[in-house]
């Protein structure tokens, strides 16, 4: 199977069935074993179910990496309120595609995933909240929950186990900050895609008022294979504190760009060489991003010794993020690559907090000036200063988030601003 | 009256859990649930915000008042951070102020910098801060997005370009009048107050109180644009006369004249609102035509005397009526204590009926999110009062009528400001005395044979009785013209001439404490007592339902 590029260093546990559409469907899905750990689960119990996902170290692959049965186990127990898992299927990183190949290729692993987490945290109701361009992933998914409904693993009574738990795939409407779990959750609502000021957290006041657990496509579709196999089992790939298997986005100036699946450790350097086929030829290995536009940009020598476990990439400066690695030759401007970035974050920032409303816009100014050939070296300072305004400050991180690639760039490729800001020098100009 | 509507006292609840911590360095004991920000207000010390506001939710999204929390990763917005016991909090620390500095440098990468041509210049939160607080230069060097003027209805504009985009003005629309009118549209650095329909605020009747929220120069009113600046005004303590609710508010004066009227906080009454109706009404405060000096002798060629000679005059005319009946007729916007010299005066007189008549309006208007506050029925703040002195409604409720029996008396005659406008200039006509004491000259008291001229209410100090019964204090704004004098001085005077005292009230101290020693309702109340948040009329005094 040739889903596009395959390497002989993946672990395909999420992705085996990838390049296989007769896995979408729900008799191939349980020729793949699908809806096994569902039953399995339900025989555990809930809370043994939360004991072998802690167990399994599985941490969350949204981007935070906390540990998913950690963050199961505060939700209430016994208190007669309805509870919601809401999974969060909002990628919108720019970088991100590994949540939406899940959902093309293998719906049915996502929907027993749902069903088993709901299950754990006692809710009754799953939202998978489906960012709004996944035309074709949504479709399939909804197809795929339609198929799952008529044959009673969703609704009343599943598979005669006594628990009732639905899902609804709901369709965003396309905004970034809809992703952020608690933008997720007003967005869900009807109300305006804003974050959520936290206290109170999730757990206690989530999606509609009651307790909710949000957890990333990736982490879900995860859970069928601890359930089945054990949480030791989970561990043979990976580190002591990143254990398991992590899907790798990778785009930019490889030679074959696309989804890997990998044991969390591996070496960033063999990902892009050995893995992706590479830099394209005749160039070389300028800066990474590691983990999605928000973290801070590495350049070569960072690369080179970069692990990619969530200790591993902080160690080099940067954050393992979602694993979406965005690879960079010589060609790459650099200050127009972060003026882009900065233009994304201004264009998505809901507009609530000063620091980021006003700090993302005026901050793509400056660069867009920077980049016009207008800028002054004192720009560099106003940046840094105005980024680190911007950290730490707000509702969510989105606005942490500009300040990451913009302080980075700025400390690693200061030259080329430089060069830029005094004689006019861009690469890649040609 | 409604229970919902009484009063609570809840200053001295003696089982109230406290916590305690440190702010700045002093150890602060609030109720437990206080907000940090609260709590440090409680000290004296003001944690600049924006979004937060007293009467509203609180979105934490200005992220002005962040301050510093020992163990907490990072500042923390005191207005939803609850105090807790033993936590140490530092609204003054390097980082904290760091903070701020740099916030208030964004709210002007973008803002136009118009405080010369702004109405708010002089009372406004982003001009205060940044000159506390902010840097003395901005660093963007970028060009300003521009939103310009819009008219939201009403009398509501919108500078777009001076929005800090608090969204106060959302949130009372939404959570407070509960008619969303507002919302915020697109988003980031694109997100804009405006309205849903072109219709936009027309109709509400609360919306004004946007104008007094908005911490900047982004809403601001059509009545009073480009009128005054600021920092011109006076600001005078005092009670809205539009209604039985009474709105403690504050007049705006200058030039001797009532430029606008804002809402004083007062959570018994009003909360931080009042109405559109009240608000819009205040221009009969600043009417032109007076009564200037008493005027004595029928007809239209009268003389003008000092008090003096008016007042011995009128003792010996009186005097002369011997035991006549007496009739009078009381307005229901003038105070207690003119209330009760007019008891005094006609009891001096032998005794007789005092009446009054109300305009009500068909509905009351219920602020929904705040709904002990309602422009009431009865359009005149003291029509209980009136009642509590034991005046008789009588006539119509747009005001009129019901004077029959009086403008045939041919007894002694006393009117306190009431214009009589639907009466004809034969009124009073066979009275054998007729006193008109008024603001303004009418028609209808033609036959007058003393018109003396009295202060209106922003002229004087006093009291009215709301319709809950809550005694409430408004102060003097503006100089009376002339010779014009508040109504209790004069009756209270002529009511000690005829009864032969040597003393009379000389201030409306005095005249409400006469009032509190001849009326059972008010008996042991003081100004003092009543303060600035009024105090209620003894509760064994029977007040008439609605």
């Amino acid at each position: 199977m040739a889903y596009p590029y395959t390497s002989d260093h993946e672990v395909r546990v999420l992705s085996e069935h990838f390049g296989d559409p007769s896995a979408r469907t729900l008799e191939g899905a349980r020729k793949n074993g699908r809806y096994e750990s569902l039953k399995k689960a339900f025989e555990m119990g809930p809370d043994a179910v939360i004991d072998t996902v802690k167990d399994s170290g599985l941490r969350g692959r949204g981007g935070a990496g906390f540990p998913t049965g950690v963050k199961w186990s505060f939700m209430p127990k016994d208190d007669g309120k309805p509870h919601y898992l809401l999974c969060n299927a909002d990628e919108s990183e720019p970088g991100t595609f590994k949540d939406r190949e899940l959902m093309r290729w293998d719906p049915h692993q996502l929907i027993e995933g749902c069903l088993i987490g709901a299950y754990a945290i006692r809710a009754q109701h799953v939202y998978i909240y489906c960012r709004g361009e996944f035309f074709e992933a949504s479709a399939i998914l909804g197809r795929a929950v339609e198929e799952a409904y008529e044959a009673g693993l969703i609704g009343k009574d599943i598979m005669g186990s006594g628990v009732d738990i639905d899902v609804t795939v709901h369709i965003g409407a396309g905004a970034y900050i809809c992703g952020e779990e608690t933008g997720l959750m007003n967005s869900l609502e009807g109300r305006r895609g804003q974050p959520r000021v936290k206290p109170p957290f999730p757990a206690a006041v989530g999606a509609f008022g009651q307790p909710t657990t949000i957890n990333n496509v990736e982490t879900l579709s995860a859970v069928p294979h601890i359930v089945q196999n054990g949480g030791e089992w989970y561990r043979q790939w990976g580190t002591e504190k990143s254990p398991g298997t992590k899907m790798f986005c990778v785009s930019g100036h490889v030679n074959r760009p696309g989804n890997y699946e990998l044991p969390l450790g591996f070496p960033l350097q063999k990902l892009i060489d050995e893995v992706c086929g590479g830099i394209r030829d005749g160039h070389e290995l300028k800066a990474v991003i590691p983990g999605g536009s928000s973290v801070p940009i590495m350049n070569a020598e960072e690369v080179a010794r970069c692990d990619l476990d969530y200790e591993g990439v902080v160690a080099c400066g940067s954050m393992l993020g979602c694993a979406s690695v965005i690879v960079m030759d010589e060609t790459t401007d650099i200050v127009k690559q972060v003026r882009r970035m900065a233009y994304f974050y201004a264009h998505e920032s809901c507009g609530q907090c000063t620091p980021c409303r006003e700090g993302t816009s005026w901050v793509t100014k400056i660069l867009q000036r920077i980049e016009d050939g207008r800028g002054t070296e004192d720009d560099l300072d106003t940046l840094v200063e105005v980024t680190d305004q911007m950290t730490g400050t707000t509702i969510c991180v989105l606005s942490d988030s500009v300040a990451a690639p913009v302080q980075s760039s700025i400390m690693k490729f200061r030259d080329e601003y430089l060069a830029l800001i005094r004689r006019g020098e861009r690469v890649g100009a040609a | 009256m409604s229970p919902s509507n009484t009063p609570m006292d809840n200053g001295n609840d003696a089982a109230v859990e406290t916590v305690t911590l440190t702010i700045d360095g002093d150890e602060v004991t609030v109720p437990k649930g206080t907000t940090v920000l609260k709590a440090a207000e409680s000290v004296g010390t003001e944690v600049p915000h924006y979004c937060f506001h007293e009467g509203l939710s609180s979105p934490a999204m200005c992220r002005l008042c962040l301050v510093e929390i020992e163990g907490a990763p990072k500042l923390q917005p005191s207005c939803v951070t609850q105090a807790q016991d033993g936590q140490v909090v530092r609204t003054q620390g390097d980082e904290a102020l760091r903070q701020r500095r740099g916030v208030l440098e964004f709210y002007l990468v973008n803002h136009p910098l118009d405080c010369p041509i702004c109405d708010q210049s002089g009372e406004c939160m982003l001009q205060d801060y940044v000159h506390d607080e902010g840097r003395g230069h901005g660093r963007s060097r970028e060009p300003k997005r521009v939103f310009g003027r819009d008219d939201f209805g009403g009398d509501v504009l919108f500078y777009g370009d001076r929005c800090v985009m608090c969204t106060r003005c959302v949130r009372f629309m939404n959570e407070v009048e509960q008619d969303p009118r507002l919302t915020v549209v697109e988003r980031g650095n694109r997100s804009v107050i405006d309205t849903f329909f072109e219709e936009g605020l027309d109709g509400t009747k609360w919306s004004g109180n946007i104008v007094d929220i908005c911490p900047v120069g982004a809403l601001v009113s059509k009545d009073f644009l480009y009128k005054q600046r600021a920092w011109d005004l006076d600001h005078t303590p005092s009670v809205c006369p539009s209604c039985s609710q009474g709105c403690n508010i504050s007049l705006h004066t200058r030039d001797n004249l009532v430029q606008r009227l804002k809402p004083r906080k007062n959570l018994d009454v009003n909360g931080h609102w009042m109405c559109d109706h009240g608000r819009e009404r205040y221009e009969f405060l600043n009417r032109p035509d007076r009564v200037t000096a008493p005027l004595f002798g029928r007809g239209h060629a009268r003389t003008a005397m000092g008090w003096r000679e008016a007042l011995t005059g009128l003792v010996e005319r009186a005097r002369a009526t011997g035991d006549a009946a007496v009739k009078a007729v009381v307005s229901p916007g003038a105070s207690n204590e003119d209330m009760g010299a007019l008891r005094a005066l006609v009891d001096a007189l032998g005794g007789g009926d005092i009446v009054y008549r109300m305009e009500r309006a068909e509905d009351e208007v219920v602020l929904k999110g705040y709904p002990t506050l309602a422009r009431r029925r009865d359009l005149a703040p003291n029509g209980r009062g009136a009642e509590i002195m034991g005046a008789t409604l009588v006539g119509d409720d747009d005001g009129t009528g019901g004077l029959e029996d009086l403008a045939d008396h041919e007894g002694v005659l006393i009117v306190l400001g009431d214009e009589l406008d639907d009466q004809s200039e034969d009124f009073g006509r066979a009275a054998s005395t007729f006193i008109y004491l008024g603001a303004h000259p009418s028609e209808a008291a033609t036959h007058a044979d003393a018109v003396l001229p009295v202060t209106t209410f922003a002229e004087q100090e006093g009291t009215f009785t709301n319709l809950n019964g809550r005694v409430q204090r408004y102060r003097q704004g503006l100089q009376a013209p002339g010779a014009a004098r508040p109504a209790w001085l004069i009756l209270e005077a002529l009511a000690a001439d005829l009864a032969g005292r040597e003393t009379a009230p000389t201030t409306a101290e005095e005249a409400f404490a006469v009032l509190s020693s001849r009326v059972e309702a008010f008996a042991g109340l003081t100004y003092e007592a009543i303060g600035d948040r009024g105090a209620v009329v003894n509760e064994t005094v029977q007040l008439a339902g609605d």
